[in-house]
């Protein structure tokens, strides 16, 4: 703190006031190829414009990176000028952001997704661009599956027939080291993303609906999180209870798991040169619940925030809108497949050879789920965190669906005043 | 006034003006920050906006004691605290018992004992879960090697491994400490009693538990209970292992929980405070115990 207080002062100092440069520190994710790439974007920025970039990286997980920011905010710290912030988090930190409103042209913002866009709008302020955008897809190992004459699964049951089979053919084949389907569930944000895109997809609602009523305790629901612990020893290592993101990742592109649930950053990563599974990937949709169930993935993804607390907002502004930028956005989207929140983008064929789920899949990014952010406003934090709490108990065999879910749903219920949140 | 009083004051006035700076510096680090705490759980303070903290009497307490995940968090500390520092005990005792016997090399032997403590909880723990990883792990990777399990162990990950995870790794952290102290108790017994013993031909067992156990005793207190103290504030081991998980979540988990992921600064302080009480119950009842065995007790 007192370092970067000092070096502005002495950046300032050398200059003179004579060319007002500014030193803006931006926090950036590090999950995958993350802070690479905001690192290379920002510095491009900083040479155009001569301005100077401070990157502070944060924490992986989504948990924790939102208390570091909540710390920093109701502290009103200027530490930190840009915040990268998750699609759910405008509605808790909204109140310590810039409207940016003013400073966006109408027509730079409405060529980004109108859903993500309304959804970073807090009473009327626009309180964060969008950056990127993400929903839960599922990965496959194409040559494993045509070795074993199987196409993509388009239910969850057929997923675990699969992944079963060839589990266990693989490993008596001598890779002992297989695994069928890796996610994440650890008792964290992501595994609220994963339990909601199965409870979706069996048609189980998304915990609170979008007028504040609590609807989880039902039976799909049940269903839904029943066949999610099935796969819990069988087809997934018991390990996925403690796996984030990078966890999964970890098993799957060293070449041990079949299936796994990731979000779209994985693949770039999957496809690098020094991958072994290169070029044998496939991205698919997630599975159905079951033949009248339907396909989802959770909407992800992050924006960028200017802190109240900044001294140099003009800057941090210039910075964000640098960054969300078309040029940028596809930079990032063909080296790193972080999906672009610009629609135009999906039709560009640079962006489409790079990665072409984005194409095939581009229903799946404007349709994807919203965990209920919004409407639980400043309480999402803690239904989140009962909502996979009780999923990890159920996915770790210490309760049964439906009376867990429906202890979930008493709980809610206290916490929001009987729904009224 | 004879010159020997006012000696006396004047030694008295140093004296207080030799502490005064260690006084301000406890009122500012411990004092004001416990207070602030104590008040705030009688308050419905949330981070958001700490100035509009409202008092509002016991009722972050009772909603605390209604909590069932809040009990639960109660018992793990409790469990956790019983089981690792009766197991750091035991095995400190029996190391300590080995390094004060000479033989070569007991220098080099105690310098390595303390590795582990040195080591950061942060990094040691965040160490220990990639060596239990269940897939690359090397902890399974060498069970397996040897036929004990023929599929790797989710032990971070299971619900009845878990709480056992985080106390070995608490074990190989602290009996190093629990040893340093307890060797540091052995060296100061008077060798006439050992001498005497030998003289009488007793039995190395029976002078373990008549003469060594009995003299150690004091040193053996003051360890188990910096032990328990820190137990019961159990947080950096339990949160890298396995971070909010409520099968292990320990009270200052908990209490963190609260306090930052849901800014709930009254409840979170309300539990914070609670924790502080517990600690301040155990110790009291234990140097009570303590005191009335000393003074009960048959040695010196």
């Amino acid at each position: 703190m007192l370092r970067l207080a000092t070096l502005t002062a002495v950046i300032g100092l050398s200059i003179g006031g004579a060319a007002q440069a500014a030193t803006i520190s931006i926090s950036c994710g590090a999950v995958g190829a993350e802070l690479e790439y905001c690192q290379s974007g920002a510095q491009a920025w900083a040479q155009q414009t001569g301005n100077e970039v401070q990157i502070v990286s944060t924490p992986n997980s989504a948990t924790e990176r939102l208390a570091l920011y909540q710390q920093l905010l109701a502290a009103g710290s200027g530490d930190v000028d840009v915040f990268q912030i998750d699609v759910v988090w405008p509605g808790l930190l909204g109140s310590h952001f810039i409207d940016l409103s003013g400073d966006f042209s109408a027509d730079e913002v409405s060529a980004h997704f109108p859903a993500i866009v309304e959804n970073n709008t807090v009473d009327g302020k626009l309180v964060a661009m969008p950056w990127f955008t993400d929903a839960g897809l599922l990965y496959y190992r194409k040559d494993l599956l045509e070795k074993h004459g199987f196409q993509p699964p388009q239910t969850w049951a057929e997923l675990s027939t699969i992944a079963q089979k060839i589990q266990d053919e693989e490993r008596a084949a001598g890779n002992d080291k297989m695994w069928g389907y890796v996610y994440q569930a650890k008792a964290y944000e992501g595994l609220t993303c994963n339990a909601l895109e199965w409870v979706d997809s069996f048609g189980g609602g998304q915990i609170v609906d979008d007028e504040g009523k609590i609807t989880i305790a039902n039976e799909k629901a049940a269903e839904a999180l029943t066949f999610a612990a099935s796969t819990v020893g069988t087809i997934s290592p018991e390990g996925v209870l403690n796996y984030q993101e990078e966890e999964a990742r970890g098993v799957w592109q060293a070449g041990n798991a079949v299936f796994m649930r990731n979000w779209p950053y994985a693949w770039s990563l999957g496809q690098a040169p020094d991958s072994p599974i290169k070029d044998k990937i496939g991205v698919a949709a997630l599975p159905k619940g079951g033949e009248d169930g339907k396909s989802t993935g959770t909407l992800g993804g992050w924006q960028l925030a200017v802190s109240k607390y900044s001294d140099n907002p003009a800057e941090a502004i210039d910075l964000v809108r640098y960054l969300t930028s078309p040029t940028e956005q596809k930079r990032r989207a063909i080296g790193g497949a972080y999906n672009p929140t610009i629609t135009a983008l999906y039709q560009d064929t640079d962006v489409l050879e790079a990665a072409p789920f984005m194409g095939d899949l581009f229903d799946t990014f404007t349709n994807a789920v919203a965990r209920p952010a919004r409407v639980t406003g400043a309480k999402y934090n803690q239904v989140s965190a009962e909502f996979f709490n009780t999923s990890h108990q159920i996915l770790s065999g210490q309760a049964k669906a439906d009376e867990a879910l429906g202890a979930l749903a008493d709980k809610l219920d206290r916490l929001s005043r009987g729904g009224r949140w | 006034m004879s010159t020997a009083s006012r000696l006396t004051r004047s030694r008295t006035r140093s004296a207080w003006a030799f502490l005064a700076p260690m006084l301000v510096v406890l009122a500012l680090v411990a004092a004001w920050p416990l207070a602030r705490t104590i008040w705030f759980s009688f308050t419905d303070a949330n981070l958001s906006d700490m100035s509009a903290a409202q008092f509002v009497g016991l009722a972050n307490f009772e909603y605390l004691l209604t909590d069932p995940d809040w009990w639960r968090s109660v018992w793990n500390t409790l469990f956790f605290t019983l089981v690792s520092v009766s197991l750091e005990t035991a095995l400190g005792l029996a190391i300590a018992l080995a390094l004060n016997m000479h033989m070569p090399g007991r220098g080099l032997l105690r310098t390595a004992v303390l590795i582990p403590w040195a080591i950061p909880t942060i990094v040691s723990a965040q160490m220990w879960a990639w060596m239990l990883n269940d897939v690359f792990g090397v902890i399974n990777e060498m069970l397996i090697l040897i036929g004990v399990i023929d599929q790797g162990i989710a032990w971070t990950a299971n619900p009845d491994t878990a709480i056992w995870a985080v106390i070995m790794v608490d074990v190989w952290k602290t009996t190093p400490f629990m040893a340093l102290l307890l060797l540091a108790g052995l060296q100061m017994l008077p060798s006439e009693c050992y001498e005497a013993a030998k003289i009488d031909g007793i039995h190395p067992v029976e002078v373990f538990w008549k003469v060594t156990l009995p003299l150690l005793m004091p040193a053996l207190l003051v360890a188990v209970i910096f032990r328990l103290l820190d137990a019961l504030r159990i947080f950096d081991a339990i949160y890298v292992l396995t971070g909010n998980n409520q099968a292990t979540m320990s009270m200052s988990i908990y209490a963190r929980q609260q306090l930052v992921d849901f800014q709930d600064v009254g409840f979170g302080s309300a539990a914070s405070t609670l924790l502080f009480l517990t600690i301040a119950v155990f110790t009291t009842v234990y140097l009570t115990l303590a005191r009335i065995g000393d003074s009960g007790g048959d040695h010196p």
